[in-house]
């Protein structure tokens, strides 16, 4: 199985200032690296998501997300914004980014992985390590820690 | 304190993850144990059933149907968005701790074979009987506790327009006679409903409408809870029909156990794949529906009208005999089935003699059908603790209902717990009607409870008749959910503590 996460997939400077925008710059990285086969259709998976119920939640956390036929792997986008990007969350923008991309019909192994990336979330010591992460490889060193146990 | 809850979100890769992770941080900050069924794309791992009865509260957070909800029926439960789970989850433990304080003595008569059983028994026969006591209890409060609304705002809806247009209201809008003066009612045509009954004939037709569903809501959701959502159409229509044959709260409570055992019967043939997939959309409701619909009609139907006959003309021939018999026989009618085929017997009597100038009888069926809801109104501000939310709430609508002679906001109570519940209410109305036709009181009105005191003879008396029977009524609840509790208190308390140590 490829990594979940490499320093290719990091945007610790995301210039967007819009929900859309942003995701599509993280979405275009998980193309460059061959994750995500076609961008429209990825991208329209993701909105189709988050038409449902905008992804954001307290704390400053965006995570769009979707199962898509353009996906090859499990796979995180991280991306930072220091101004911040609505992300539907009733307690103001998010600045920490995660475009979780699962393939339609992902084993329970791959499914296994994302759930326990979704619960790492949840820890205000796994945010406040990727508020602080210096470079794109202390965030996957960390993500790999924490999720992988590597 | 145990705390089950399930997680589901449209996509099932992030936020029911996220979510049973902040309840799983939470609950444990909290000091309690959870078990959470992640409903995502990783795969349910089901929480088990040992643990749905041991626990005292259930958590849905679930932005999309909880699969299998059924399992958790009769749990106290806090519902709510996933997204709330992940924002707020010591606020949700919270609120699932004030549930289960609240709806405490489901719980504990639930979880109690249960936990005494052990989560890793084997099922033995023993375990089997207990267990389906269990579940008939969680059947039947789930379908009481989607029928309350519907005697409430029913219920009140015709108690108001008493109060409002006066006990001839009713006879304003279905025809018939009251007080001398014969009404023609409003007949097909609605569109003359205001002008023929005013507004406040236009609120008893609203409140009727919404108390004829009582029956079939009750029915089709005990039978919901039994057979999940193919079971509905059986168990409404057994109820529709209960209303039809005139069989009352406990036609329709066997209809929907009755449309409920069906469905679950049907579940377990097995079918070819192709067929499978129609099975909860068309085969189930088609043969279900037929099936508990002849049944109700044909083996239920005719008895009750049968029965009926015969206790008419049986109470006929004892008008001559001791008054203060036919008033405890009358009480006892009246609080029998609430609304059902005898307690509307001894109605139409009372009907029939005040039709014939007899002013006693109908006096003491109107009293001894208010002690009912009053004295279960009385009961549950008494004793709080020996009833759910669910019957706490319905205690509340039931002081208006009692007191405008509408028997049926006992109901809820009776339909949860009919055994110790059904003869509380006719110990309660039987010496109420003993007492009124002991103190000679007349009413010239057929119905308006309290509303209507004006026409009534000796009303101080009257009033003292209707307390005492509700008095009688509220303790012998009181009694008798007690002595059923105390043996299913010790026994959890006793394995709780085994598990503990």
């Amino acid at each position: 199985m490829a990594d979940l996460i490499t320093p290719e997939l990091v945007d610790l400077d995301l210039t967007a200032t819009e929900r859309g925008e942003a995701t599509k710059a993280l979405a275009e990285r998980l193309q460059a690296q061959g994750r995500v086969t076609d961008l429209d259709q990825f991208l329209a998976d993701v909105r189709a998501r988050e038409a449902q119920m905008p992804t954001g939640i307290e704390g400053g956390i965006g995570i769009p997300h979707c199962r898509s036929v353009a996906v090859t792997e499990p796979t995180l986008a991280f991306g930072r914004s220091t101004k911040g990007i609505d992300w539907g969350a009733a307690d103001g923008p998010a600045h920490l980014i995660f475009l979780i991309a699962a393939p339609e019909g992902g084993g329970a192994e791959h499914m296994g992985i994302l759930a326990k990336l979704a619960r790492k979330l949840i820890h205000a010591s796994f945010r406040d390590s990727l508020t602080q992460a210096p470079d794109p490889e202390a965030v996957v060193t960390l993500v790999k820690k924490e999720v992988l146990g590597q | 304190m145990k705390i089950v809850a399930v997680t589901s979100c449209p996509t099932g890769i992030a936020h029911t993850y996220m979510a049973a992770e902040a309840l799983e941080q939470a609950a444990k900050d909290a000091g309690h144990d959870i078990q959470v069924e992640t409903q995502g794309a990783a795969g349910a791992e089901a929480v088990p059933d040992a643990a749905i009865a041991a626990a005292d509260a259930v958590v849905f957070a679930a932005d999309v149907e909880v699969r299998n909800r059924e399992r958790f029926a009769g749990k106290p439960l806090v519902q709510t968005s996933v997204k709330r789970a992940i924002n707020d989850a010591p606020g949700l433990i919270a609120e699932a701790e004030a549930a289960a304080r609240s709806g405490a003595t489901a719980p504990v008569a639930e979880a109690a074979p249960a936990a005494a059983a052990g989560p890793q028994a084997p099922a033995t026969k023993v375990d089997e009987g207990a267990h389906l006591g269990v579940r008939l209890r969680q059947w039947l409060m789930t379908g009481v506790s989607y029928m309350i609304p519907f005697v409430a705002a029913g219920g009140i809806l015709i108690a108001l327009a008493f109060l409002i247009g006066g006990p001839e209201v009713a006879n304003k809008v279905n025809g018939g006679t009251f007080g001398g003066v014969k009404y023609a009612g409003v007949g097909d045509d609605l569109s003359k409903l205001v002008a023929v009954a005013g507004y406040a004939g236009l609120m008893f037709k609203i409140g009727a409408v919404a108390f004829s569903m009582l029956v079939p809501i009750l029915a089709g959701f005990i039978a919901y809870a039994m057979g999940d959502r193919p079971a509905l159409v059986a168990g409404i229509v057994a109820g529709l029909l209960a209303n039809e044959i005139g069989a009352g709260f406990l036609g329709g409570l066997i209809g929907g156990l009755l449309a409920g055992a069906v469905v679950m019967w049907i579940k377990t043939i097995k079918v070819p794949r192709g067929v499978a997939g129609i099975m909860p959309v068309v085969v189930i409701p088609l043969v279900s529906t037929l099936v508990v619909g002849a049944l109700m009609l044909v083996v239920v139907g005719q008895p009750i009208a049968a029965a009926q006959r015969a206790l008419t003309s049986w109470l006929n021939g004892l008008s001559g005999s001791n008054a203060i018999v036919l008033g405890i026989l009358l009480g006892l009618m009246m609080a029998f089935d609430m609304g059902g085929p005898v307690n509307k017997v001894a109605y139409a009597f009372g009907l029939g003699a005040l039709a014939s100038g007899n002013l006693k009888v109908m006096a003491a069926v109107m009293a001894a059908g208010m002690t009912p809801p009053l004295g279960l109104a009385l009961a549950t501000v008494l004793r709080k603790n020996l009833f759910t939310r669910a019957e706490r709430q319905a205690g509340e609508a039931a002081w208006l209902l009692g007191a405008s002679f509408i028997t049926e906001g006992a109901i809820p109570f009776a339909a949860a717990d009919p055994f110790r519940v059904i003869p509380s209410l006719m110990l309660g109305s039987a010496v109420t009607g003993a007492l009124v036709m002991g103190f000679g009181n007349t009413s010239r009105a057929p119905h308006g409870g309290i509303w209507v005191v004006g026409l009534i003879g000796k009303p101080v008396l009257y009033v003292v008749a209707i307390l005492i029977g509700m008095a009688i009524t509220a303790a012998a609840v009181i009694v008798l959910k007690s002595m059923g509790h105390s043996e299913t208190e010790i026994e959890p308390a006793a394995s709780r503590q085994a598990t503990a140590t």
